[in-house]
């Protein structure tokens, strides 16, 4: 596509959007390939200013020069990028009408979830207008919010409506060129989330329990945005235990949180993509950056995060920790089952003085799943008496799985404390045969040992999360023991 | 109850533990089995309960007239058989409240019954508690994890008598105990006989049948039971050991 073609697609969706104009929009979308002009074709579909079309094509020009990365402990399939599509609208085309048309299996998987019935056509696909009146809902939620000066809306909203903050913070975590992926997202996102909480302001709600059905949708490259003023306080929720309708095979997500002084965000992830067949077929490639950094004195980054689905996950939810007295907290849950691999971790980079971190990571590995477990623990040298605790377990089912655990850590600060534990157990008989000759079925056994040993991470998440989060890993695991 | 014939067992793939053990126990009854290291005691206990690594190669078990060998492990549980475990297994992060509650309705289930509600399990965990002199903690507390062997034991009597089993196998329970535990476990096992329940003990020392008086003793030996008495046999034995009964180790 040429400029003038991008300019000339431009002009009736200007006026499309100004008619309210949304049947003609769904067809729409960029031919395969990567070039400046899909870049400009989708800035431009999205009425973005001049400043993020040029910060979207510093970010492609910089991904052009960079190769896929190849340290990580994952065999992945070699991806091309130029027979992809980077904007789609959504299509409604397909999608069933009712529960009705619904595969019976991923029904099936809803119920044992325990996901509320009005929330399972939504997931499931079905025309979300048909089925669900969350629009009120979220309208109550916005203006309370509203209310307490928290702007919390999509990206694309952000940019048009909050456009200072939004250039003032973009990028300043996770830079253009961080890595392949994230250079990737930052040229073609479709779109994401924003949020601010003003300073002082502590968030009384979750953000995003409200409207997880709508934010289903916000495709595979998907950037969100975060920051906490200072003294502010969020705990935000991302994603969904319910597997969800997908067809992009590619996921590459950029997430950036901004803590300033006396600030916390407390991050809570349930990743349930499809993890792709018993025999290795098919399943989602999620490459996600995520970073945060402590800006100020005393702020504070905790990351918890439950990885379930996928057929690779390569993520390392990272704090940056500047301010003084700043905190960074890593805990994780991942699974890996049938052919998954996940090479996932933390980076804790500490900066300022006293900055504290902790790490607890907790890996489960069946079938002929990989798990690895990759973390970074840089002290430097100005960041005087910094702690760090790192405890990486890992629990095997079954002889055709692998567990690693490959931490890394640099001290340039002879006051740092920095201590690491790691252990690798499997299932044993005893324990399993223990629960069934209480009378539990071998499923139940099965969950009851692996919830325990995921207990120190599912404690933090928030309570309703954590319900539906012990029953995916139930969920996860079927299947595993003989 | 149980009714156990020509029973042969052998190690998966190792050697033949069980030569032909017939045993016949009625409800409300108490057995004592005795028998020196070796003799196979641990082996009936568990092919009795369904753990894995046991091969039945001849004869038959009918629990209550049914095909006991027949059902999985977690079945025959939820069907009224009883382990006391010799070495408690740990589940660590398991609460063992949470634990016992969800075996509870596990088993309750199987008999029709409703689940309990939290008030209702905790009422009736006081109770046993309470004649088990066990601290509440312990409840606190992952399954098994960082217990005394005495609290092990312990925290199985308590088990069985809120499962309130129709059999229950005792697995060298009085093992490792002193004799204040032993005291109080001897108890908990007494306030669980019944005119409905039946209970094997598996035991090397007659010590724990001064408390719980069998109605019958056997001497489990080589693989057989050698001799069956009454309680006076446990007493004999304590005189005369094992040594008479063959392939003693």
């Amino acid at each position: 596509m040429t400029d003038t073609a991008a300019a000339h697609n431009l002009a009736p969706l200007r006026e499309g959007y100004k008619y309210g104009f949304v049947s003609d929009i769904e067809s729409e979308s960029a031919p395969p390939g990567l070039n400046d002009d899909t870049i400009r074709f989708i800035s431009a579909k999205k009425q973005e200013p001049q400043w993020l079309l040029d910060w979207r094509l510093q970010a492609f020009h910089q991904w052009q020069k960079m190769d896929s990365p190849h340290w990580a402990k994952l065999r992945i399939a070699p991806i091309d990028y130029q027979a992809a599509t980077y904007y789609s609208a959504p299509k409604r085309q397909n999608t069933p009408k009712s529960l009705d048309e619904v595969d019976p299996e991923l029904l099936k998987t809803y119920e044992k979830l325990g996901i509320p019935l009005n929330e399972r056509a939504a997931l499931a696909g079905v025309a979300v207008d048909a089925v669900f009146d969350s629009v009120s809902v979220a309208t109550t939620f916005k203006k309370t919010l509203g209310e307490l000066g928290i702007i919390f809306c999509s990206f694309g909203e952000a940019v048009r409506e909050h456009p200072d903050l939004v250039r003032k913070y973009l990028g300043s975590v996770v830079p253009q060129g961080d890595n392949f992926f994230a250079a990737l997202n930052s040229a073609v996102f479709s779109d994401g989330s924003f949020a601010y909480i003003p300073a002082g302001v502590r968030c009384p709600m979750e953000l995003s329990t409200y409207f997880r059905i709508n934010a289903a949708k916000s495709g595979q490259f998907e950037r969100t945005l975060l920051v906490a003023d200072k003294g502010a306080y969020v705990s935000y929720l991302e994603g969904c235990t319910a597997p969800q309708r997908d067809e992009n095979q590619l996921h590459a997500a950029v997430v950036e949180l901004v803590a300033l002084e006396g600030a916390e965000i407390k991050y809570s992830t349930v990743q349930n993509w499809y993890p792709g067949d018993a025999e290795g077929k098919g399943g989602i490639y999620n490459f996600v950056t995520k970073r945060g950094a402590c800006r100020g004195a005393r702020a504070k980054i905790s990351w918890t995060q439950v990885e379930t689905g996928s057929a690779i996950t390569w993520k390392y939810p990272s704090c940056i920790l500047e301010g003084d007295d700043s905190v960074g907290e890593f805990y994780s849950v991942a699974i890996t089952n049938n052919f998954q691999q996940a090479d996932t971790g933390t980076k804790m980079i500490h900066l300022g003085r006293n900055t504290r971190s902790t790490i607890i990571s907790k890996g489960i590995s069946a079938g002929k799943g990989q798990n690895t477990y990759r973390g970074l623990v840089r002290i430097q040298p100005k960041a005087a008496n910094a702690r760090n605790y790192t405890q990486c377990d890992s629990l095997l089912i079954g002889d055709k799985c692998g567990a690693h655990t490959v931490p890394y850590i640099a001290a340039r600060n002879p006051t740092a404390r920095v201590e690491h534990e790691a252990t690798t157990s499997k299932i044993s008989d005893e324990q399993m045969f223990y629960c069934q000759q209480r009378g539990l079925s071998k499923e139940d056994a099965l969950s009851l040992i692996v919830n325990g040993f995921c207990k120190e991470v599912l404690k933090e998440l928030p309570m309703e999360f954590a319900v539906e989060a012990q029953k995916l890993l139930a969920v996860s695991l079927e299947g595993s023991v003989g | 109850m149980l009714e156990i014939k020509n029973l042969h067992a052998r190690i998966s793939e190792g050697r033949e533990i069980l030569k032909g053990v017939d045993l016949t126990v009625k409800p409300g009854e108490v057995h004592a089995i005795m028998g020196p290291n070796g003799s196979g005691k641990s082996t009936l206990a568990g092919v009795l309960s369904g753990k894995p690594g046991y091969e039945v190669t001849e004869g038959q078990v009918l629990f209550q007239g049914r095909d006991l060998l027949a059902m999985a492990a977690d079945e025959r549980a939820r069907d009224g058989v009883f382990l006391a475990f010799q070495y408690p297994v740990e589940i660590p992060g398991v609460n063992n409240m949470y634990f016992l509650r969800a075996a509870l309705n596990a088993v309750r289930k199987q008999r029709g019954e409703s689940d309990m509600d939290a008030g209702q399990f905790l009422k009736a965990v006081r109770a046993k508690l309470k004649l088990l002199e066990i601290g509440e903690d312990l409840l606190q507390r992952g399954v098994n994890v960082g217990f005394s062997g005495g609290e092990k034991k312990r925290n199985e009597i308590f088990q069985m008598a809120m499962l309130e089993p129709k059999l229950a196998i005792l697995d060298e329970t009085d093992s490792g105990l002193d004799i204040d535990a032993l005291q109080m476990v001897s108890r908990g096992i007494n306030a669980l006989r019944g005119p409905k329940r039946a209970i094997v003990m598996i035991t090397h020392y007659q010590r724990l049948l001064n408390y719980v008086v069998p109605d019958r003793v056997h001497v489990l030996s080589g693989g057989r039971i050698a001799k069956s008495g009454g309680k006076e046999l446990a007493l004999e034995l304590e005189q005369t050991g094992y040594g008479a009964y063959g392939d003693a180790a």
